[in-house]
């Protein structure tokens, strides 16, 4: 994983001027919580959803006539979740005309497995990370974003 | 009231110590606990006992799939609640738990039904013998503080 800080997270949390608001993908409940606490204990404001259809729906991509539509600055998540997997979210996300597709999306993956990290980064992928996640994943990876925007 | 608290800390340090030592927990239970503060003091307790109502239902799940007097058995269902388990024990950093899983997983994709079956037993002892284990570990907590002290971090290198 790439980092953009120099001297450390410190100097990126004082030059963050908003919250990043995340929504966090995932199927299972315990690490559904898990990521919610790390990104809460890293000032984020999480959303969390525990498929692929209602993440979609958060993102004012399911119905229509939704009106209610949440802005959000990064999207985490799950590879492996039955129905739509992340992936196939990852693409659904990267196909919008909309500002949509410029939201960084995260893959999370208990498991290492090259093609699978390389079809992610070519569909568009900010980054992917191995479960289980750590805090420090998380701050590293809010310095790398944080750097990305400026 | 000090000497006590004394010795219930390195009562505390010592039982949490041997707990790495013997494969029940591993890194990533350390760092669950970074999670945990004063404003979540209970946030370790809560996120465990969330995977041991997992491992209930999973298992409960795992044990139905491998009921050979409903039919065949379906070693994708199986699998599928074993993916799970790992998942959530790798997650709060149940090492024995997790480990079983990967041979669990291992006999499911070979269709071995002995080898299934002897998984989900070992399973069930295992996730049941860490639960007592921490439940001990959280006991020995809520002493130190009703005596008046403060938990200690325990660095396990």
């Amino acid at each position: 994983m790439k980092n953009g800080c120099g001297s450390g997270s410190e100097s990126c949390l004082s030059s963050m001027e908003e919250e990043l608001h995340v929504l966090a993908v995932d199927d299972n409940l315990i690490d559904r919580k898990l990521l919610e606490r790390i990104l809460k204990i890293s000032s984020c404001k999480v959303t969390t959803a525990e498929n692929g259809l209602r993440a979609l729906e958060y993102l004012g991509l399911g119905d229509p006539q939704q009106t209610n539509v949440m802005k959000v600055n990064l999207i985490i998540t799950d590879y492996c979740m039955p129905g739509m997997t992340g992936f196939e979210l990852l693409k659904k996300v990267k196909q919008e005309s909309s500002n949509l597709k410029e939201v960084p999306v995260v893959i999370l993956s208990s498991e290492n497995i090259p093609t699978r990290i390389n079809k992610c980064l070519a569909s568009g992928a900010q980054m992917f990370m191995q479960k289980p996640l750590k805090l420090s994943d998380v701050e590293k990876l809010k310095c790398h974003l944080l750097n990305c925007r400026s | 009231m000090d000497a006590l608290i004394a010795q219930l800390q390195r009562q505390f340090r010592d039982y949490t110590i041997s707990l790495y030592q013997q494969g029940f927990l591993d890194d990533q239970f350390t760092e669950l606990k970074k999670l945990q503060d004063d404003g979540s003091p209970d946030f370790v307790a809560e996120v465990l006992t969330l995977f041991f109502e997992d491992c209930v239902k999973l298992i409960s799940n795992m044990a139905r799939a491998l009921d050979k007097t409903t039919g065949t058995v379906d070693f994708s269902q199986v699998g599928a609640s074993v993916h799970q388990l790992k998942g959530s024990s790798s997650s709060v950093g149940a090492k024995r738990v997790k480990a079983l899983c990967v041979s669990f997983k291992e006999y499911c994709e070979a269709k071995n039904y002995e080898g299934c079956v002897r998984c989900l037993q070992q399973v069930d002892i295992e996730y049941k013998a860490l639960k007592t284990k921490l439940q001990d570990m959280f006991n020995l907590e809520k002493q130190i503080i009703q005596a008046g002290g403060r938990v200690p971090q325990v660095d396990i290198n």
